[in-house]
C-alpha cells in the first residue's frame, strides 16, 4: 500500500486516495473550436511511461482536494507530490 | 503413558503442566511448551503423512518454518483447521490432529501404489497425460486429481473466532529476534527509536536457545532473556512473539500475522484468534537468520531424516530425542554440535562428512569425545519404509561422483546437513536484487529499493559474534537518523566455537543398477530425476523449470528445495548457479488464515450500512429490503402472503388510481453555491441552465467527455446564486468528485463550491393523481394549485412546524412532489404523511413498484444509462443543447455515434401479452437461427405494466424506432426461454407527459 503525502493533510495511507489518471493532459479550454484529432487526443489517447509519471490523485476520504503526485510506475516510489496549482518538474 | 524419546531433564518445556491430546485417533500427552511435532516425536511417532503425489510415507524433517512434510489436520477450540504446520503449532489441551492425503489411513493408503506407477508420474505428467479426450477432463480426470491431490480439508462451518486488523507505524521493525534481531532492536531502543521486534516462535531467542555459546559470561538463552527483558520494560519498544511478517509491500508496509489466543486453552470472549498487524516501518531490519539445507541422497525422505539443526532444537528446546541411533550425515562443521548434542545426552551418533579428513575446534572436539567420524563419507539411501531402519553408506572417491566401500549401517534417524541458506524472502519481496555469495553457495540481499537492512545470517553472516557486531552497529546507526540520538553501546563479548569450511557438495550420486527416488522437493514431490526431465526437455528458464517441475511451488515455498534445485540445473546446465538466478519470493512467507485476512469485515461488518432516517418505520409495516450500494432501501411493504410480484402491483397501481409515498432520501443531494454555479451547471449540463429563474427546477443530463452519458437528475435554483443538485443514488459519490475534478483542476477560476447534503436531508415523494389533494392538507396555508406550483416549480414552507423544501418533479410521471426536511425531522414527516394521506388511500411503495412506474413511463434509469449510451440512445436528444458548449459536447459528433443503426431505446411486449421478458434478453430475429445467432439488441429493463395489465420492456435495440411494428424474439438462454415479442414506443404510458403537468 503506497504512503502518499497530500499536500494539504500530510502522509496518508493509499487507501484514503483514489487514482485519477494523468496530470499532464490538458483538456481543450471550454467555448473554443477543437480540431478533432486534438479532442480525440485528449479524450482517449494517454502514454503509459515506465518510470517517472505525474498523475492525479484525490484524497477522497479526507480533504477531497485533487492533487498531483509525481510517481515511478515500475518502482511505486514517489518522488513529489503537489496541490494541482502547482508545478511538478 | 510414558514417552519414550522424552529426555529427563534437558528443554525449556514446562514439566508441571501435562497436555493431552489425539493424532489419528490415539490418545497421547506432551507438555505445555511442546509442539505437535515434539509431542508426537517424544511419543516415537514419526509417520505423519503421504505425500502429494507418491503418497509415499512422510515424517517430520525440520523444526519450524522449513517443515515440508508434517501437515496436518488440526481441531482444537471447535473448529478445524487444514494445512496446520505440526512443527509451528503448539500443544492445546484436547487438541486433535489427524492425518492428511492418505486413504483409509496413514498406515496403509491406497494411493501408494502411485510410488509404484512413478515411472508413469514424471514431471509434466499431467500436461501430457490428461489432455484428451477434452470432454473427459471436468468429468473424470480434474475430480479424481483432486481428491488424489488434496491436502487438508477444510470446513465448511461458520468460522466463530474473532480476528482483527491492527494498524501500527514505527521507526524501526525488527523481524526475528535472533541475535542479530536482540541487537539491532536494542541499540535502537536505546537511541530512542520507536521499535517493534517481531518473533515468530512463542520464544524469543533463535539461535541462542540452541547454540552452545556465551555472551558477557551468560549463556546464549540467559543473554537473549535479559536483553527481552529490558526491552519489554521500554516504553518505545513493542516485543511480539508468536508474530510472523510474512509479507513486504511498498513504501515499506509490511503485514505481520499475530497468533494471539491459538495456543490457549481460554481465553476471554473478546480475545481475538489473530491478528493482522499493517505495519508502516521507517526502517526495517531484516533479521530473519537461516535456514539449513538438506543433502540429497535416495529415500532421502523416508521418516526419520531430519535437518540436523532440527534434531538439535529437538533436544535442547523441547527435550526429545528424534531417534537413539543417529547418523548425522553433514558437509560442514555445524552437524557436530548436534552430533556432540546426542553425546552429551548419552546418545552414540555416527558422523558421515563429506570433507577429507581435517581438523577444527569442533572436529576436535568431536573426536576427544569419541564420536565415530567417518570423512569422505556419505549416505547413499536410505532403507526402510515407513520409518528409517539403516542406510546404505559409501566413501566417495576423489571426484566425489562414485563411491567404494559401501556398507549398511543400522540407524533410526538420520540428521542432515548441507550448509545455511540465509532467509532472503522479506528482502526480495521488497524489491531487493539479490546477489550470489560464492563463499556460502547461496543468494544474500545487495541493492535495495526499499528501507531495509538485512543483518546478521539473513546477511549471509553466520558466526555470532559477526552477527552480534552487525545487528548493533545497524540497529544503531538507522535509528540514530531517524532519532538523531546515539547512545553508545558496548559490543558484548562473545564465546563461540570456530567452524571451518564447509563443502560445496549437495547431492550424493546414485549407486550402481539402483535408482531410488532423489528428493529435491519433498513438499510437492519432485525429485532429481523430475529437473533432469525438464531440462531434457529443453525447459531453460529457472521459471519455467518451476513451473513445469513444481519445484518450491508447496507452501513451504521451497524453503529447504530451492537452492539444491538451482545447483542442480547449474551443474546440467554448466552454468553457475548466479547465471540461472533464482525465482521470485512473494508474499505470504508462510501460510496465513483467511480469517485474518478478513478480519472483522464479515456480515454486517463487511461494509457500512446506510439506513435512512425512515427506516425503523419502514422495517416495523413489513418493509423488504433491498441493498442500493451501501443503503438499506425498501423493496416493497410486504402484506400478509403477498409476493414480490403482488405486492409491487399494488403499490404501484395505488400509485396510478391514487397516491403513494416513497422514500427518497437515497438519492444524491448536492449543493452548490458560488457567483458562477449558473455558468458551471452550463458547462456540467448538456443542457443550457443560465435562464433558470429562482424557485425552478430543471432536468438535466450530464456527460463523460466521450460523449457517454453518466447521470442524470433535477438541479432547483434555491436562490441567486445557490443551487440544490439531486444524482442517482448510485453515482452519487462520482458525480461529486467529477465536479470536484472540473472545479478544482479544469475551470478553477469558477467561484463555485460542492458539498454533499445527502445526508442532510430526508426526502419522500408523493405520487398520484390525488397527490396534490394530499399536498393541500399537508401544507394547509400554502397555495399548492397547478398556477402557483406548476411541474418543475419549487417552494419553502413548513411542513407542521418544520422547514420544508417541496419540489414538483416526478420520476414515475405522475403528478407528484418531493418533500425534504432535515434528517432529524424525518420520521416526522414520514409518519405524518402517513397519517395525512390516508384518507386519500395513500400507501408506501418500494423501489420495485417504483421501477414498474418509470419503466411503463419509459424514463431512463441505471440499467439504461449503463455506461454505453449516448442521449441519442435513449431519447434523451432533446435535452442535448447545440448552442453552448459542455463537457462531452465534441465527443458527439463522433462518426459511430452518428450511425443510423446505432442501438437505441424501443418498448417491447410480449405477443401473448402474458409471458415476461427476463431482463438481459438478447433479441434475435430468427429464435432456431445457427449459433452465433446475430445479436440486434439486448433487454434493459423489464416490468409488469399496471397501467395496461401486461408485461413490458424497455430494451436497447439496433435501428432503434425505425423498428417499431416489427416482431422479434427475445431469448434467454439463462432462464431457457424464448418469448416473441413486439417493437413499440419506448413511453407506453402518457407518452405526451400530460399527467406530470395536471
Amino acid at each position: 500500500m503506497l504512503y502518499i503525502k497530500c499536500p494539504y493533510c500530510g502522509l496518508r495511507a493509499q487507501k484514503e486516495f483514489s487514482y485519477g489518471g494523468d496530470a499532464t493532459v490538458k483538456r481543450p479550454n471550454i467555448n473554443e473550436e477543437v480540431s478533432s484529432e486534438d479532442w480525440d487526443n485528449f479524450v482517449y489517447m494517454r502514454k503509459s511511461p515506465r518510470g517517472k509519471h505525474i498523475e492525479l490523485w484525490q484524497h477522497i476520504a479526507g480533504c477531497r482536494q485533487w492533487i498531483k503526485v509525481q510517481r515511478d510506475t515500475a518502482t511505486h516510489e514517489i518522488f513529489q507530490t503537489a496541490k494541482v496549482t502547482e508545478e511538478i518538474r | 503413558m510414558s514417552q519414550p524419546f522424552r529426555l529427563n531433564k534437558e528443554g525449556l518445556i514446562n514439566r508441571k503442566k501435562k497436555i493431552s491430546f489425539t493424532f489419528n485417533g490415539k490418545k497421547l500427552f506432551g507438555y505445555e511448551g511442546d509442539t505437535i511435532a515434539s509431542a508426537l516425536i517424544a511419543n516415537g511417532i514419526h509417520l505423519v503423512g503421504r505425500s502429494f503425489k507418491y503418497h509415499r510415507p512422510r515424517g517430520f524433517f525440520g523444526a519450524g518454518v522449513e517443515e515440508p512434510n508434517a501437515k496436518l489436520q488440526v481441531e482444537f477450540n471447535g473448529h478445524s483447521e487444514p494445512n496446520v504446520n505440526a512443527t509451528e503449532m503448539e500443544l492445546v489441551e484436547g487438541l486433535s490432529a489427524t492425518s492428511q492425503n492418505c486413504w483409509p489411513s496413514v498406515n496403509f493408503d491406497i494411493g501408494a501404489i502411485n510410488n509404484f506407477l512413478k515411472m508413469f508420474f514424471p514431471a509434466g505428467f499431467y500436461y501430457k497425460t490428461f489432455m484428451w479426450p477434452k470432454s473427459f477432463w471436468y468429468k473424470i480426470y480434474e475430480p479424481f486429481i483432486r481428491k488424489a491431490a488434496g491436502l487438508g480439508v477444510a470446513s465448511i462451518e461458520k468460522d466463530k473466532e474473532r480476528y482483527e486488523h491492527k494498524f501500527e507505524y514505527c521507526d524501526l521493525l525488527v523481524t526475528g529476534s535472533g541475535p542479530s534481531g536482540l541487537a539491532s532492536a536494542y541499540a535502537a531502543a536505546k537511541n530512542g527509536a520507536k521499535v517493534i521486534l517481531a518473533e515468530d516462535k512463542p520464544r524469543f531467542g533463535g539461535t541462542l536457545l540452541t547454540d552452545d555459546v556465551s555472551i558477557d559470561n551468560l549463556s546464549g538463552k540467559d543473554w537473549a532473556e535479559k536483553i527481552i527483558t529490558e526491552l519489554k520494560s521500554m516504553p518505545n519498544v513493542t516485543v511480539k512473539n508468536r508474530s510472523q511478517v510474512f509479507g513486504y509491500y511498498d513504501h515499506n508496509m509490511l503485514v505481520m500475522f499475530e497468533r494471539v489466543s491459538d495456543h490457549l486453552e481460554k481465553k476471554s470472549k473478546f480475545t481475538p484468534r489473530q491478528r493482522l498487524w499493517y505495519i508502516r516501518a521507517k526502517e526495517t531490519i531484516l533479521s530473519t537468520g537461516s535456514i539449513e539445507r538438506p543433502i540429497v541422497f535416495g529415500n532421502n525422505d523416508t521418516p526419520g531424516i531430519f535437518l540436523s539443526a532440527a534434531a538439535k532444537e529437538y533436544m535442547k528446546v523441547y527435550g526429545v530425542l528424534v531417534g537413539k541411533k543417529p547418523l548425522i550425515f553433514t558437509n560442514n562443521d555445524s552437524a557436530y554440535e548436534t552430533a556432540l548434542e546426542f553425546k552429551k545426552n548419552n546418545v552414540e551418533p555416527i558422523i558421515l562428512d563429506t570433507r577429507k579428513e581435517h581438523s577444527s575446534e569442533l572436529i576436535d572436539e568431536a573426536k576427544s569425545k569419541g564420536i565415530d567420524i567417518r570423512f569422505s563419507h556419505g549416505v547413499i539411501v536410505a532403507n526402510g519404509y515407513k520409518k528409517v531402519k539403516s542406510a546404505k553408506i559409501g566413501k566417495l572417491n576423489k571426484d566425489k561422483n562414485s563411491f567404494e566401500k559401501i556398507e549398511t549401517v543400522d540407524c533410526d534417524c538420520i540428521c542432515v546437513s548441507g550448509f545455511w541458506t540465509p532467509s532472503v524472502h522479506l528482502a526480495s519481496q521488497s524489491g531487493n536484487k539479490l546477489k550470489y555469495e560464492e563463499k556460502i553457495d547461496a543468494f544474500i540481499p545487495d541493492k535495495k529499493k526499499q528501507h531495509e537492512t538485512s543483518v546478521g545470517a539473513a546477511n549471509g553472516l553466520f558466526t555470532l559474534e559477526e552477527s552480534l557486531k552487525h545487528g548493533f552497529e545497524n540497529g544503531s546507526n538507522l535509528s540514530a537518523k531517524i532519532t538523531e540520538t546515539k547512545t553508545e553501546i558496548s559490543i558484548p563479548n562473545v564465546n563461540e566455537k570456530k567452524y571451518g569450511a564447509h563443502d560445496k557438495f549437495w547431492c550424493m550420486p546414485l549407486p550402481k543398477n539402483e535408482n531410488p527416488k532423489r528428493f529435491v522437493d519433498f513438499q510437492n514431490d519432485v525429485s532429481v530425476s523430475d529437473i533432469e526431465i525438464a531440462l531434457r526437455e529443453g525447459y531453460r528458464s529457472i521459471e519455467h523449470v518451476k513451473r513445469y517441475t513444481t519445484l518450491g511451488m508447496a507452501t513451504d515455498q521451497g524453503r529447504t528445495s530451492n537452492l539444491n534445485g538451482l545447483q542442480l540445473v547449474s551443474n546440467i546446465e554448466n552454468k553457475i548457479v548466479p547465471e540461472v538466478g533464482h525465482t521470485t519470493f512473494r508474499p505470504p512467507f508462510t501460510p496465513i488464515t483467511i480469517g485474518t485476512i478478513v478480519g472483522r469485515e464479515v456480515g454486517m461488518e463487511y461494509m457500512p450500512t446506510r439506513k435512512t432516517p425512515m427506516h425503523e418505520w419502514h422495517e416495523k409495516n413489513n418493509a423488504v429490503f433491498v441493498d442500493a450500494g451501501a443503503w438499506k432501501r425498501p423493496r416493497y411493504y410486504k402484506q400478509g402472503s403477498e409476493t414480490l410480484f403482488e405486492a409491487s402491483k399494488r403499490e404501484a397501481k395505488n400509485v396510478r388510481e391514487n397516491v403513494g409515498i416513497c422514500d427518497v432520501t437515497t438519492l444524491g443531494k448536492i449543493d452548490i453555491k458560488g457567483p458562477d454555479a449558473a455558468e458551471f451547471l452550463n458547462r456540467v449540463y448538456t443542457n443550457a441552465w443560465m435562464k433558470l429563474p429562482v424557485g425552478k427546477a430543471r432536468y438535466g443530463l450530464m456527460l463523460r467527455e466521450d460523449g457517454i452519458v453518466m447521470d442524470d437528475g433535477t438541479t432547483t435554483r434555491i436562490s441567486e446564486n445557490h443551487y440544490h443538485m439531486t444524482t442517482t443514488t448510485a453515482q452519487a459519490a462520482n458525480v461529486l468528485s467529477h465536479l470536484e475534478y472540473y472545479l478544482q483542476i479544469v475551470w478553477p477560476e469558477l467561484n463555485v463550491n460542492v458539498v454533499s447534503t445527502t445526508e442532510q436531508w430526508a426526502g419522500a415523494a408523493i405520487a398520484g393523481p390525488k397527490s396534490r389533494d394530499m399536498l393541500s392538507k399537508l401544507y394547509p396555508e400554502l397555495d399548492v394549485s397547478n398556477d402557483a406550483l406548476p411541474f418543475m416549480g419549487y417552494k419553502e414552507a413548513e411542513f407542521f412546524g418544520v422547514p420544508s423544501r417541496i419540489f414538483r418533479i416526478s420520476f414515475s410521471g405522475e403528478l407528484a412532489y418531493e418533500i425534504n426536511v432535515k434528517s432529524d425531522h424525518g420520521m416526522f414527516m414520514w409518519e405524518k404523511m402517513m397519517e395525512v394521506g390516508k384518507e386519500f388511500g395513500n400507501q408506501p411503495y418500494g423501489t420495485e413498484a417504483l421501477s414498474t412506474l418509470r419503466i411503463e413511463m419509459g424514463h431512463v434509469a441505471g440499467p439504461e444509462l449503463d455506461g454505453r449510451t449516448i442521449p441519442s440512445d435513449v431519447s434523451l436528444n432533446g435535452l442535448v443543447s447545440k448552442k453552448k458548449d459542455f463537457i462531452g459536447k465534441n465527443s458527439l459528433g463522433r462518426e459511430a455515434f452518428n450511425v443510423e443503426s446505432r442501438q437505441k431505446i424501443v418498448g417491447l411486449i410480449p405477443i401473448d401479452r402474458k409471458s415476461s421478458i427476463p431482463e438481459g434478453s438478447h433479441i434475435v430475429q430468427d429464435q432456431n437461427a445457427k449459433l452465433p445467432n446475430p445479436k440486434l439488441g439486448h433487454v434493459s429493463s423489464s416490468c409488469w405494466s399496471v397501467e395496461n395489465n401486461n408485461p413490458f420492456s424497455l430494451a436497447i435495440m439496433k435501428d432503434g424506432k425505425n423498428m417499431i411494428g416489427k416482431k422479434f424474439f427475445a431469448v434467454s438462454p439463462l432462464k431457457n426461454k424464448s418469448i416473441e415479442v413486439e417493437v413499440i414506443s419506448s413511453h407506453y404510458v402518457d407518452p405526451e407527459g400530460k399527467r406530470v403537468r395536471s
